[in-house]
Order: C-alpha cells, then sequence, then structure tokens
C-alpha cells in the first residue's frame, strides 16, 4: 500500500511538471506566425510512417543509421513495459499484461532483446561522443553545454536498459519457472549469475531495479522538455505536419501579393497607400516572434545531429554557415525572448535573433540547395528560415550584398539578372543553321 | 555527308498568334539562354533539336522576362512577384498550357511557385522531355560519336533534390556513352555547385575554398571525359573550376542538351 501511494505521488509529481513544461512551449507556439494548414492526413500518415517509423531518412547514413533504428524501434517496445509498471504501480499489481498471454510473450520478448541492442548502440554512441572526433558533432554551435546535455541524455537511456535488463533477469531468478510470465530470451541468460545469492537479495534487487527503471523514466521526461533530447517527443509530430510539397517550393508572402496586385493595377498604382487599421506587419524574419509555428516546432525538434550541417556546401567549403546553428539560435532566442514576450507583448531588449544570434554573413552565405533539409531525419526546413530572414535584410532594410543589389536592378529594370536590353532576347537564334542532310523523323 | 546547311527561322510566340497557330510547347528560353554566351550555344542546341524533331513549340523572345528566383531566393519577395505576376499575363495572353525549359531554375519556380499565384502549367524540364520521346521511339540517338568517352552528370539541386529527377538525365545519358561514371556524391546526396539562392550573383562569403572548387575536384577524381551539366550555373561554376585546375583542354563540360544535338549531328 505505501509503495502504491509513493508510486502515486510521484506519478503526480511526474505529469504535474511535464504538464507545466509542455503549457509553456504551448504559449510560446502561440507567439509565432501562421504558415500553412495542415491537410491531406493520409498523405501525412504515410509519410510518418515512412520517414518516423521506418526512419527513411536516418537510414541515408546506412551503419550508424540502423543503430539508431534500434534505439528507436526498441523505445517504442520499452515504451509499452513502461505503461505496465504504470499500472502496476498505481494498481498495485503484478505484471498486469501478463493475461495477454501470447502477446504478453511478444511484447517482453522484444522488449528484452531490444533492451540489448538499445545498451549495446547506447555505448557505441557514447564511445563516438567521448572517445572519437566526429566532426559534424563539432561546430561553432556546438558549446560545451550540448556536449554535456547529449552525454547525460545517452547516459540516462543506458541506465534505463540497464535496470530493465536487471529487473527482467532478476525476475526469472527468483521466480520458480513454472511461474514465469512472459519471454526473456537475454535476460534468460544473465539470470544464472544470481544463482549464489539469497532469494530476498535478488527480490531486493528487482525491486530496486524496477524503481530506479521508473524513476529514470519520469526524470527523462522531464528533463527532455529542457534538453536538446526533446526530439524523443517532438520528432514525430514534426514530421507528421512538415510540408508536403517540394523542398524547391518557397512559402508565398500573401502580404506582398496584395502590395504588388495594387501596383500592377493601373487603376491604383498612382494612388496612396491604402490606409489599413493594423500595423503593417513586419517582412520576414527579424526575431522569434516573426517565424511560424513550423520554425519553432523545428528548433525543437532538432537533436543536434549535425547531418544537416555536414552536407551544407557552404559549411563544408569553411564558410560560417551551419544550417544546425540556424535552428539552434531560434530555441535559444525563443528560450531568451519567449517568457518576456508572453508578459509583454512589445518586450524589446534591443537584441534580435538577425545580427545577435544569427549574423548576415551566415545567411548570405546559403546556396538554396537544400541539402540540409533534405538530409534532415526530423524534415526540418531550414532554407525557408534562412530565405525569410534574408527578406527582412532585403525587403525592410534594403541590405544586400552589392552583387545581389545589382541584379535587383537589373531584373527591375530590363527582366534579366545581367545588363541586357530585354529587346536583345532572341539575338541568340540569329543565324541559326541545322544540317538538312539527316533524316527528318516526324 | 551533305554539309547543306538550312536555316532555321526560330518560332515566336506573338507571330504565331497573329497567324492563328498554336503552338503545343513553350520553349522557355531562360536569361541564360538568351544572355549568357556560353549558354547560349546550349538554347541554340536546343532549338536544333527541337527543330529536328519537328515538335511544334515557340518562344516569347523579347516578351520573356527573368522568373524571378533569383530575385526571390535573395530574398525581394516583391520583385519576384512582380515578375511572376507579370509573366502569367503574359503566359495566358498565349494560352500557354505546357512549358519546356532547359534551365532547372525556371522549371522549379513554374512548377512548384507560379502555382501560388495563379500561374498554373505543365512544366517539363528538357531532360524529362527527352526521356519521354526517347521512351515514345520518337527520339533515337544511334550514334558512337560519345561510344568512347567516361561522362559523370553532376546533379543540379533545383532538378534532383528538389523536383526529385535524378533518373532522366542518367536515360539520356545512356543513349550517349555507356561509359558512365557517379561521382562519389550523387542523386539526392549530390553537392551544389554553390550557384544557387542567388549566390551565382554574388562574392561568396569568406571560408577556406570555393564551393565549385570541391565539386570539380569530386568530378575529376572519375577521370571523367566529359561532365555533363543540366542547367546554366552548374556550367559556369563547373567551367570555371575545370579553368581552375587547368583542365580545360583535356575535360570538357557539356550540357546534356549539347551532347543530344551533337550525337545527332546537328
Amino acid at each position: 500500500m505505501l509503495k502504491q501511494i509513493i508510486f502515486i505521488i510521484t506519478l503526480l509529481v511526474t505529469i504535474g511538471v511535464f504538464a507545466y513544461s509542455v503549457s509553456k512551449i504551448i504559449a510560446l507556439l502561440k507567439l509565432t506566425k501562421k504558415a500553412y494548414p495542415i491537410k491531406d492526413i493520409w498523405k501525412r500518415i504515410i509519410m510518418t510512417v515512412k520517414v518516423a517509423f521506418f526512419q527513411s531518412k536516418i537510414f541515408r547514413r546506412p551503419v550508424i543509421g540502423f543503430m539508431h533504428a534500434l534505439v528507436f524501434w526498441g523505445f517504442l517496445v520499452i515504451c509499452i513495459g513502461s505503461v505496465e509498471i504504470v499500472f502496476d504501480g498505481v494498481l498495485g499489481t503484478e505484471r498486469i499484461f501478463a493475461k495477454s498471454g501470447l502477446l504478453y510473450d511478444i511484447i517482453t520478448a522484444s522488449g528484452d532483446i531490444f533492451g540489448l541492442l538499445v545498451l549495446i548502440s547506447v555505448v557505441v554512441f557514447l564511445i563516438r561522443r567521448v572517445f572519437m572526433h566526429v566532426k559534424r558533432f563539432h561546430g561553432i554551435e556546438m558549446k560545451k553545454k550540448f556536449h554535456t546535455d547529449a552525454n547525460i541524455s545517452l547516459s540516462i537511456i543506458l541506465l534505463l536498459m540497464i535496470s530493465l535488463l536487471s529487473m527482467n533477469s532478476s525476475y526469472i531468478a527468483y521466480t520458480p519457472s513454472y511461474d514465469i510470465t512472459g519471454t526473456y530470451p537475454v535476460s534468460i541468460f544473465i539470470a544464472p549469475y544470481f544463482h549464489n545469492m539469497d532469494f530476498s537479495v535478488i527480490y531486493t534487487i528487482n525491486q530496486i531495479s524496477w524503481w530506479m527503471h521508473i524513476l529514470l523514466v519520469f526524470f527523462f521526461a522531464n528533463y527532455l522538455p529542457y534538453s536538446k533530447h526533446f526530439h524523443v517527443f517532438m520528432s514525430i509530430p514534426n514530421v507528421f505536419v512538415s510540408r508536403l510539397e517540394s523542398l524547391g517550393k518557397l512559402p508565398i508572402m500573401e502580404n506582398v501579393t496584395k502590395e504588388v496586385k495594387l501596383m500592377l493595377n493601373p487603376q491604383t498604382a498612382y494612388s496612396s497607400p491604402a490606409e489599413t487599421d493594423a500595423a503593417p506587419s513586419r517582412f520576414g524574419v527579424k526575431d522569434v516572434e516573426d517565424g511560424t509555428w513550423k520554425n519553432f516546432a523545428d528548433s525543437l525538434s532538432c537533436t543536434q545531429c549535425g547531418r544537416c550541417t555536414s552536407v551544407c556546401p557552404a559549411n563544408i567549403t569553411g564558410k560560417k554557415l551551419s544550417p544546425r546553428k540556424i535552428l539552434i539560435d531560434f530555441r535559444a532566442r525563443m528560450k531568451e525572448k519567449g517568457k518576456h514576450l508572453l508578459k509583454d507583448k512589445n518586450y524589446n531588449d534591443n537584441k534580435f535573433l538577425l545580427r545577435d544570434f544569427i549574423s548576415e554573413e551566415e545567411i548570405w552565405a546559403c546556396t538554396t540547395c537544400n541539402a540540409c533539409a533534405k538530409e534532415c531525419p526530423v524534415n526540418i526546413n531550414h532554407p525557408t528560415l534562412i530565405v525569410d530572414l534574408r527578406r527582412y535584410l532585403v525587403m525592410e532594410e534594403a541590405k544586400a550584398p552589392s552583387g545581389l543589389n545589382a541584379i535587383f536592378a537589373n531584373i527591375e529594370n530590363n527582366g534579366a539578372p545581367w545588363q541586357f536590353s530585354p529587346q536583345d532576347r532572341l539575338l541568340w537564334a540569329n543565324e541559326l543553321y541545322i544540317k538538312n542532310s539527316l533524316k527528318f523523323k516526324v | 555527308m551533305n554539309a547543306e546547311k538550312t536555316k532555321i527561322e526560330i518560332p515566336v510566340m506573338a507571330d504565331l498568334s497573329a497567324k492563328g497557330i498554336k503552338p503545343e510547347y513553350l520553349f522557355w528560353v531562360g536569361c541564360a539562354g538568351a544572355f549568357d554566351d556560353r549558354y547560349k550555344k546550349v538554347a541554340k542546341a536546343f532549338a536544333k533539336i527541337l527543330s529536328h524533331l519537328e515538335i511544334s513549340y515557340a518562344v516569347l523572345g523579347v516578351e520573356e522576362s527573368c522568373t524571378g528566383d533569383p530575385a526571390r531566393r535573395a530574398g525581394n519577395e516583391m520583385l519576384f512577384q512582380m515578375q511572376a505576376l507579370s509573366n502569367i499575363e503574359v503566359l495566358k495572353k498565349y494560352d500557354v498550357k505546357k512549358i519546356l525549359t532547359i534551365c532547372p531554375h525556371c522549371y522549379n519556380i513554374f512548377k512548384n511557385e507560379y502555382p501560388d499565384l495563379g500561374g498554373c502549367y505543365e512544366v517539363i524540364h528538357y531532360t524529362q522531355f527527352f526521356n519521354k520521346l526517347i521512351n515514345e521511339g520518337k527520339l533515337e540517338i544511334n550514334s558512337d560519336k560519345f561510344k568512347d568517352k567516361k561522362i559523370t552528370f553532376h546533379d543540379p539541386c533545383y532538378l534532383g533534390r528538389m523536383n526529385n529527377e535524378y533518373k532522366a538525365p542518367r536515360k539520356v545519358l545512356n543513349e550517349i556513352s555507356s561509359k558512365k561514371v557517379e561521382m562519389k556524391r550523387n542523386k539526392s546526396f549530390a553537392l551544389c555547385c554553390g550557384a544557387g539562392g542567388a549566390q551565382m550573383f554574388k562574392e561568396a562569403e569568406k571560408g577556406d575554398k570555393e564551393i565549385f572548387i570541391e565539386r570539380i575536384e569530386e568530378a575529376l577524381e572519375t577521370k571523367a571525359d566529359i561532365i555533363a551539366t543540366a542547367c546554366p550555373f552548374c556550367m559556369t561554376m563547373l567551367t570555371d573550376g575545370l579553368k581552375y585546375k587547368n583542365k580545360e583542354e583535356e575535360i570538357f563540360n557539356y550540357d546534356i542538351i549539347e551532347l543530344v544535338a551533337e550525337a545527332l549531328g546537328l
């Protein structure tokens, strides 16, 4: 009974703290601009199954990608086990799902196997992070705290797996074989190591493992919203709400369309601008509140794996741009400014995402090649945000590199980025001959 | 073979329209095809192929204007929309339904971005067009002109990664040479030439290396004789790369259009 009460209190605290963290994030999401409606639910489900559940983009790096897939699939399977623990804890039962028979064997067996696979993968990940110099884990944006965060997250997962396996194997060790429910293909090989221990000792180990496992789950759930590892929660939803359109499409600015149509219409072109009640919204993105909910969701989904940066042509050739940094900066700026904005919509600390976090040099280095977006395992779209930052610079401050100002003038005056007269557009076709010795086909 | 030549008159929309003729395709030449000295050769070669295949097409000529791609990628949405809306008016005037582009940037913007402003067309990149004609048996390239040439293809980002067209250019190249070789980073993994997003028109930011040098080194690693491209900007960058490496006398950068035209003996 006491165990139940302690468990229920712990669970309530966990849920309470988590709900508080999530409500804060939802409030921040409400500060952002609209992006696009979420339609075509079936297409989205198919995309989510492919990208999230089958890890299609993770597998673009087959070896390490496979290890990630193991951790992900393991996470899904082991989650079912955690749900059972929660029920047992609240109701004071033991292995409440055991009644499901064969299904229980499948759940426990896969949880047990994945426990080992995840453990091995996480050990490999930790070795890579701590002892090997993997280039994509480094870069100007990768501060020490992010490495610590990564190592903490991995260590928690490691402890979760250790506790899971010791829980299963001690259970086998103290339970008479005819009483064991579920199947444990891995733990059955660990159980014999308990053979010379006292029954009560094994039972205590089992109870400690059980508590350790579920308390770690509770702690991890509440650590995540403040960690780069929040992608555990965010990645599947982020894939689901990501854009279905071609990577080549930039979102249209409807407020610009209105103005352009007024300009192109001879009746309104020379009249004074229409009076509007609302203050004109800013063109492009200068600070986080100019970004869309998707930009913020992207920033929360980023786990800093650096696949984007590792394929960025600008970054590869030593430019300052790192697509990962754009997302990290967005999240950091939202963390800094968001809480004040919630209290005062007009809060101004004279700092901005642009320049104080992301420099002009970075955003002008992008070739919009979309290698980053193609690579991102959770469908983050970096180039649209980069172009939105450019839109602010160009349309609000008229600040573009001189070469670009020249093409703007040329396109406006003569309809081509180069300075040629539009009357000369067909000169290339002069004196064009074809050898007519060929048989022409119809 | 006879060296006799026939002069080609490029059909212009306005002229055809005056005669009441409506061609099937609009050949969108693009600014590079019209003005860039190197790429004009590609535009010419394409016109030759279209004439050779007796395709019903026309160009806009002086009525063509920049699609707005470099302006848009550089953040000038206002200028892009002005260009787009006036282009859409011109296309509406001639009731254009199908657009053939040679530049992947024009292709992408017509296909993916003009619909937002009411311009909906069937947009075809020339590699797709050639591939379709090959499949239909209308384009036969029975030539061993490039038989012994090793060819590598550089995927333009705006055709490949952004519009998932990796097959068409490769299938066309299969008709030209059996000795094709891939660069280390190819298809969706292909490295950008460095010109997209209006980079073509500005100085690169400070770094250790130019992107086109990184890419040309990768192309040279394949030991190909010909680097095939399908985009005017990629061509500028990779040709510059060859010059930078002093390889322009040994290794050649051609657009797939030029290879097809040459193989056809046009």
